[in-house]
């Protein structure tokens, strides 16, 4: 049996008799006994370390790490430089507490504070919270942030990512909050409905950029029609593509969020991930979760604290603004080591080459007989096609060969296949893809 | 510097390490943030040249403004980092006794599984017959905790415990809903309770209905008798309770509930006492959350990223977040949604990363080992509670379970040292503080969680460091005021912050 109790038995018993107690069980007194378990829990025995590291290795040996990933849809593959992970496998940062003792916990409060710029650098935005769990998340506390008693409708794009939208709506329901989608138009959001939808009672509209399907929205008017009706635009971007692309307060985004995966976070099947979220200076206030703020010591020296926390649970308790009361401080600090590492110059490279080999993948996949763009308009990093044949068969043929393919769309969409490519993929790599492609759907 | 022989001086100097004595260097001691070592042209090379011709989109989409990212080199990045490891204090470091926290020791084994290019490197979207590995991970931690805790069904989306709570009370909702019993909008609280449960009961639609605790710190059943009714949806719990003592008529408080209809929740915060010992699903809880990185062992990362699953009985599991995991011949799939799922809670399964170093650490210990680490961290905490005895005001009598409770009430009258001062003072001696002015029914409360992973001599070595701080703050109060003295920074100036907000670096 492992275990990480250091006291011997002797050393327990030695307590034991200096508490006044002949045995443990005598600690428990308070514990009714028609509660108490009767027997052991019925658990495999313990193991030794090597058994343990070998039991798991054969659990992720189950799974097949793909060598060649065209997949997005909300979780990309992008480099990792070797620092950043380096770095935040340090043991004084991996094992620390929220950094409420403020005087023990420069190192966390200043790598948030530098986290904080960074993202509102990204995004143009006044003021960055200190994360929150993820991009869903992120967007589903940015809708609730922007009621108000007289605003309740919260109008989401049907072109946002299907688990962000199902998200929110488990965040609003039962409240007094109602979620409007507003139906896309060949893969776009369709202005005129928006314009139709927009009224008094609109707190907010939310907007993906690239949205789920790849496709650069047309963001700006968006963000004018809901402005002339005082709602609140909040945006979801890629972290990545803002090294090249529009930053949300260039739209006029009063609200950015987003999922913080691709600054340096592995695909990790899904989480832990990063939801960064970002305001105007105005709506600060009303930001939910952990907030970073410079002040000066006894000493008169800079310090970095937890502030405006009268925002929060522990102080507001059933009034608070959000019931979040942690980040994702080390993810936190993997992208703020990210974007450190990789500078804008290298951030707008990550951009380009993503978007460039998109654009080179597509062209050459559309050479393909069967294989077509399925919307019109510019995309960055993702793009949407049909497919010949059985979409299955298709994607099974590829995987065979260690690719792991486009991601099969369901509803609406079944049948079309969503591609994403980063520069991790070379232009060998798609070119193969291409001609397994050609081979496997050749009638 | 303060007057006297450093207080320091005969411990281990290691304990001393968390930050060079700027009166003794005679430096500037404060820090640059890393934009302030900027240099334009410095940077890392990472990335080849694009080996595809450069796409361009239309110019409405392009960047107009700059972004102000750090230029730095590799050597000045990976020493910046190492300048604020120095300046952060882990599990590592030393004894993190926060109550309510269960900052126990965080294996390294766990970390290692966690990092195998299997888990580390699999996207979220990948076919089931390529995740095997990732939905058995999941479906045995379920199968574990569900044992551990007597709940019928686990579920991981939830990253925190916060979060779990919100998925928890979203279950209640759904249940009542469904009954059509649409009258019971409330949630009973006790008002000793952590504020996310209040927060989250708003959050998920309820109002809150506090009820108090007695002398004792526990809940009064004729006081819960008063507030249950019809409209009572569910009540909150921790047990044991948030002042460390296991509430003796836990049968009779939920059976209150379950007479009322109402639905009783469990905040696994303090699960780390009962391991093996007694399970909430028998004590009468419904709906149970757990926190990963406290009883389990992940790391806190410095606030995240967590994990704070949520168990539930039987009648409830219908209405668990989707996707949910099943075994069918031997394969493991994602079930179909049942229409009564209260939906997602957030992208994809869950921080799923954590839960791989939690099923390692239940792998590591066993049902065996998981019933010693509890009873371990009840002796740790009662062996530091007895050495304080009589030195200490302790509001609540009897033995405790993983956590005691101390009130420096009397002392702030008398000499105007308050849980703060004392606390700051700590920090000098290399120990972090308990949690102070938690529980907020207990006056300039200092709550105390050793755990389990604690050697008997760090205990005795906090209990005389305590003593010594008492003296000291009997002696010379004023100096105490001013703690701390040996830290990078002496107390931040938090008005400041909040009223006048710099949230972010000016360039």
């Amino acid at each position: 049996m492992g275990t990480y109790v250091p006291n011997t038995r002797e050393e327990q018993q030695e307590m034991l008799r200096e508490i006044g107690v002949h045995d443990l069980q005598e600690l428990f007194h308070a514990i009714p006994r028609e509660v108490c378990l009767d027997g052991p829990l019925k658990l495999p025995s313990g193991l030794p370390e090597l058994s343990v590291y070998r039991k798991m290795s054969g659990l992720a040996g189950r799974n097949k790490v793909f060598q060649s990933i065209f997949r997005g849809a909300g979780a990309y593959r992008h480099y990792i430089p070797s620092i950043v992970k380096q770095i935040t496998s340090k043991e004084e940062f991996v094992t620390a507490y929220t950094p409420y003792q403020a005087e023990i916990s420069q190192g966390i409060l200043q790598s948030i504070f530098e986290y904080q710029t960074m993202i509102c650098e990204l995004t143009g935005m006044d003021v960055s919270n200190a994360s929150v769990y993820d991009g869903a998340t992120a967007a589903a506390e940015a809708v609730i942030m922007c009621k108000e008693r007289k605003r309740t409708k919260a109008l989401v794009s049907e072109t946002v990512h299907p688990e962000t939208i199902q998200t929110i709506q488990t965040y609003c329901s039962g409240t007094d909050m109602e979620v409007i989608l507003v139906p896309a138009k060949e893969g776009h959001t369709d202005m005129e409905a928006l314009q139709q939808l927009l009224d008094e009672e609109t707190a907010s509209v939310l907007l993906q950029q690239p949205n789920y399907y790849g496709i650069l929205e047309d963001a700006e008017p968006a963000g004018i029609l809901t402005h002339e009706k005082d709602a609140k635009f909040i945006m979801a971007c890629n972290p990545i593509s803002l090294g090249l692309l529009k930053a949300p307060s260039e739209y006029g985004a009063d609200i950015a969020v987003g999922e913080g995966q691709p600054l340096g976070i592995p695909l990790s099947y899904g989480g832990p991930y990063l939801g960064f979220m970002a305001s105007t200076e105005k709506l600060m206030r009303r930001l939910p979760g952990r907030i970073v703020g410079e002040t000066k010591d006894t000493r008169g020296e800079r310090a970095f604290v937890l502030t405006l926390q009268a925002r929060e649970q522990h102080i507001r308790r059933e009034k608070a603004s959000s019931n979040i009361c942690s980040n994702q401080a080390l993810c936190a600090m993997t992208a703020a080591v990210y974007l450190d590492a990789m500078g804008a110059r290298g951030l707008r490279q990550a951009a380009e080459s993503s978007m460039s080999k998109a654009h080179y993948l597509a062209g050459e996949l559309c050479k393909l007989p069967g294989f077509a763009l399925v919307y019109p308009g510019e995309f960055f990093h993702e793009f949407v096609t049909t497919c010949r044949g059985n979409v299955d068969k298709v994607l099974r043929a590829l995987e065979d060969r260690g690719i792991l393919g486009g991601y099969p769309l369901s509803g609406k969409d079944a049948g079309h296949l969503l591609w994403c490519a980063t520069e991790m993929n070379t232009k060998e790599e798609m070119d193969t893809l291409v001609s397994i492609l050609e081979e496997v759907t050749r009638a | 510097m303060r007057g006297g022989p450093d207080p320091c001086w005969h411990f281990h100097g290691d304990l001393c390490r968390i930050g060079a004595i700027p009166e003794v260097t005679g430096m500037d001691m404060s820090m640059k943030l890393i934009f302030e070592k900027s240099i334009a042209g410095r940077g890392c090379d990472l990335l080849p040249e694009c080996d595809v011709p450069v796409a361009a989109v239309g110019n409405k989409f392009i960047r107009n403004s700059e972004i102000h990212l750090p230029e730095v080199s590799e050597t000045e990045l990976s020493r910046h980092y190492t300048e604020l490891m120095k300046r952060t204090f882990g599990v590592n470091d030393g004894f993190y006794p926060l109550g309510s926290c269960t900052m126990k020791y965080n294996p390294k084994v766990n970390d290692e599984v966690a990092g195998l290019p299997g888990f580390a490197e699999i996207h979220p979207l990948q076919p089931v017959g390529t995740v095997q590995g990732c939905l058995e991970v999941m479906k045995l931690a379920e199968e574990y905790l569900c044992e551990i805790t007597g709940m019928e069904a686990m579920d991981f989306q939830p990253a925190a415990g916060a979060h779990g709570e919100f998925t928890g009370l979203k279950l209640i909702a759904a249940y009542h809903k469904e009954r059509k019993d649409t009258k019971r909008t409330k949630i009973i609280v006790p008002d000793s309770a952590h504020g996310t449960n209040p927060a989250s009961a708003a959050m998920s639609g309820f109002s809150v209905v506090n009820v108090a605790s007695t002398k004792e710190g526990y809940v009064d059943p004729e006081e819960l008798r008063k507030v249950v009714g019809e409209d009572t949806a569910g009540f909150m719990l921790t047990n044991p309770n948030t002042v460390g003592m296991f509430d003796e008529n836990i049968l009779e408080l939920t059976k209150i509930i379950h007479d009322a209809g109402g639905l009783n929740y469990y905040d696994g915060a303090n699960l780390n006492a009962i391991m093996g010992l007694v399970r909430p699903g028998d004590m009468g809880f419904d709906v149970v959350h757990l926190n990963l990185h406290k009883t389990f062992s992940t790391p806190h990362g410095g606030g995240g990223p967590g994990s704070g699953p949520v168990g539930c009985k039987e009648r409830l599991v219908r209405y668990l977040p989707t996707p949910r995991i099943i075994l069918k011949d031997g394969r493991y799939e994602f079930a179909e949604k049942p229409l009564e799922s209260i939906g997602r809670v957030k992208a994809f399964y869950g921080n799923f990363r954590v839960v791989v170093r939690a099923l390692a650490y239940i792998l590591t210990l066993g049902g065996e080992g998981l019933r010693n680490a509890s009873e371990n961290a009840v002796l740790n905490a009662n062996y530091m509670m007895q050495k304080l005895q009589g030195i200490f005001d302790m509001p609540f009598s009897g033995h405790c379970m993983h956590e005691f409770v101390i009130s420096l009430e009397q002392l702030k009258q008398e000499k105007g040292v308050s849980a703060l001062d004392f606390a700051k003072t700590l920090l000098d001696y290399g120990m972090h503080p308990p949690t102070m002015y938690f529980p907020l029914i207990v006056h300039e409360a200092l709550m105390v969680e050793p755990t389990e992973t604690e050697t008997k001599e760090n205990l005795e070595l906090a209990v005389e460091v305590y003593k010594a701080v008492l003296e000291q703050a009997r002696k010379e109060p004023e100096m105490l005021h001013q703690s701390p003295a040996k830290t990078v920074i002496g107390r931040p100036d938090e008005v400041m912050a909040a009223r006048n907000p710099v949230l972010r670096y000016q360039f």
